[in-house]
């Protein structure tokens, strides 16, 4: 899908400061080399499978497909990954590619704490130097994973400009990065940024997708016949549906944070309400005002709370091979708390969006039909943040 | 040839950096005149951007000052033909991709050329990207500033051959802002470029004093100061102007030196 130019259709591109061309091109470099390598794959399968707990569990919601009276529903449960969510794929593959390349030290962005969490996982593991920016915003929100981060040796350090979240946290990740190249490595944790990241980090990702359609096979004997995951930069979504995508007849739904909805400002469904432009390192969609300022998006979500989306899921909108639809924050409320009572399984808020999706979409669906909803991440960092929206005063 | 070479006509030159509209658009107007009168070859006029990546705290700051005073792309084309009244030294926006892009990227340039903008200085068009503006910058007579940095090495050639007005060198990694030191090979950079091209040069990011300046007036045909007049907007704001009078008279000085 990736042309040399690190293109998804008008997307992507490599819009940075010529103080990091060098620094992308090595990466690029480095790896096209590894890719392809036995032992490199030999390490990261290892650490997937030993360290990891791969692969994560397919797991057939009866419950939830009986209350909802229509396609029988299944559970990619990337929440029982170490460290709670899929981010840990991704980072263990960059991790490992860092350390190939001699990079002693890993930078990382985190919204929700998740990636900031694997991060700092992988720098332990590595015997890495690890800094995490956080927006100020969030290191409140997701106080408990501030804390995880530093357990794990990491240095978190908020970031008080802009909007204090995730885009904040991002722009402050890469002016680090141009402060200090030759030692380490930017773990960007999304498929964003510059070419070669959202290239890097789907192919790190796409595990997820390999290992449905295996288990799949192996319990219905078919593909299923929708796949939904929640969206902010995409990377569990771009992961779900990657070795879908030439399986034309599995629908591949992404399911934006709305916020307070698409008719409002505190919306972060990009792909619903943006326009195009070039920011992060790609040409993207961008929720942005009529000057290109980009907006301040808003989500319960610290984890979707992001203004553009990955380069590739912009071009599968443009080609209409996957639909993109909002979720608002009430929808993703109810279906977390949906989720735990029916299932007993707790989700990430930003999963839940992808839940309450399938809530919409199972009923108009036949009994012999198929939906996989990719659980990216566990609850527990949200239990409070819930509780607080529903009007108890609990703190973490 | 470029109308941006008449800056580099005395053999030195100095290059302030201005946010438009930091307070207001009246003391952008008058901190320009200033400059102007007290001896800049060139001005660098930023257009505000909501999430700037490449700049340090002060322009950061700068931007969004700017921002929460209302200014808009267009306000900052109205400044330009104001100021084109009178002020008749090479002026180039300094911004960002999607300021441009989102403006439409044509209409955008061909605006610049209209009301006398000389060049164009983009931090996320890095060489690979310039296909997104180069040619509505070639069809409207603008030029597309290019940059160098530090970490840039074996791209120096590549860059500084297709360069049009004059090489931007990024003085040290990192982002815009005031520093004590600045990359030890600046010399050897000039050199690489001097063998593939006459295009001055100019030194920016970091540099505040006029002992820098003097320094890096030697290695290059001119210096960029940002961080440091954004600072006296900062500190002084509407009443700035005078204040940057006088730096930009102790600057110049420095790099005649």
């Amino acid at each position: 899908m990736t042309n040399p130019a690190g293109r998804f259709g008008i997307h992507g591109g490599q819009y940075i400061p010529e103080t990091l061309m060098n620094a992308v091109n090595e990466l690029e470099e480095a790896y096209n080399h590894y890719k392809n390598d036995p032992e490199f794959n030999r390490e990261l399968t290892e650490l997937f499978n030993e360290y990891a707990n791969r692969p994560s569990l397919l797991y057939y919601a009866k419950k939830m497909t009986e209350d909802l009276g229509g396609a029988k529903i299944y559970l990619k449960r990337e929440d029982l990954n170490h460290t709670g969510a899929h981010k840990v794929n991704n980072v263990l593959g960059q991790a490992l590619l860092a350390k190939k390349m001699g990079k002693t030290r890993l930078i990382a962005e985190t919204g929700a704490g998740q990636h900031g969490v694997a991060t700092a996982t992988a720098a332990a593991l590595f015997g890495m130097e690890c800094v995490v920016f956080m927006g100020e915003e969030d290191t409140i929100r997701q106080a408990l994973n501030v804390y995880r981060m530093r357990l794990l040796g990491a240095e978190v350090i908020p970031v008080k400009t802009g909007t204090r979240t995730l885009k904040d946290a991002v722009s402050e990740a890469m002016r680090e990065w141009t402060t200090r190249i030759s030692d380490t490595h930017y773990c960007l944790g999304s498929v964003m940024g510059p070419h070669p990241f959202p290239t890097i980090v789907r192919d790190f990702q796409a595990v997820i997708s390999k290992e449905i359609k295996e288990q799949m096979m192996e319990k219905e004997g078919r593909l299923p016949d929708a796949v939904l995951a929640c969206v902010g930069g995409g990377s569990n979504a771009i992961g779900s549906f990657y070795h879908f995508i030439e399986d034309k007849d599995v629908k591949l739904i992404g399911c934006e944070a709305a916020g307070r909805g698409i008719d409002t400002f505190e919306t972060a469904a990009t792909v619903n309400t943006g326009r195009l432009g070039i920011f992060h390192g790609m040409k993207s969609y961008f929720c942005q005002d009529d000057d290109g300022q980009i907006a301040p998006v808003y989500s319960i979500s610290a984890g979707l709370d992001y203004p553009g989306v990955g380069p590739e899921h912009a071009n599968l909108h443009d080609i209409g091979r996957a639909q993109y639809v909002p979720v608002t924050d009430e929808e993703a409320v109810e279906a977390f708390e949906y989720l735990s009572k029916m299932e007993g399984i707790i989700p990430a808020i930003e999963s839940a969006h992808a839940v309450a999706y399938a809530r919409k979409l199972a009923p108009t669906m036949r009994p012999d039909q198929i939906i996989v909803i990719t659980i990216s991440g566990r609850g527990d960092k949200d239990c409070a943040a819930i509780a607080r929206y529903r009007g108890e005063d609990i703190h973490e | 040839m470029s109308k941006i070479a008449s800056a580099f006509a005395d053999g030195k030159a100095f290059i302030p950096f201005i946010t438009c509209g930091d307070p207001d658009l009246e003391t952008t107007a008058a901190a320009v005149r200033e400059a102007v009168k007290n001896g800049a070859d060139l001005i660098e006029l930023g257009i505000p951007f909501s999430d700037p990546t490449a700049e340090g705290p002060v322009i950061q700051g700068a931007n969004i000052r700017a921002l929460s005073g209302g200014v808009r792309t267009n306000n900052v084309f109205d400044l330009v033909r104001d100021l084109r009244k009178d002020v008749t030294i090479p002026l180039v926006f300094m911004t960002y991709a999607n300021v441009v892009f989102s403006y439409g990227s044509e209409k955008f340039i061909q605006t610049c050329s209209e009301i006398g903008i000389d060049g164009l200085i983009i931090p996320d068009i890095p060489f690979e990207e310039k296909e997104e503006f180069l040619p509505f910058c070639e069809k409207y007579d603008v030029d597309l500033i290019s940059m160098v940095a530090p970490t840039s090495e074996d791209r120096v050639a590549m860059i500084a051959k297709e360069a049009k007005g004059f090489i931007y060198i990024v003085s040290s990694l990192g982002v815009t802002g005031m520093r004590s030191s600045f990359s030890s090979d600046l010399t050897a950079v000039v050199a690489k470029i001097r063998e593939v091209t006459d295009v001055p040069c100019a030194i920016g990011f970091g540099i505040s004093n006029p002992e820098q300046a003097e320094k890096m007036a030697k290695v290059a045909d001119g210096v960029i100061v940002g961080s440091a007049v954004v600072k006296i907007l900062e500190e002084k704001g509407k009443d700035a102007p005078a204040s940057i009078g006088a730096f930009v008279k102790e600057m110049k000085e420095a790099c005649l030196r």
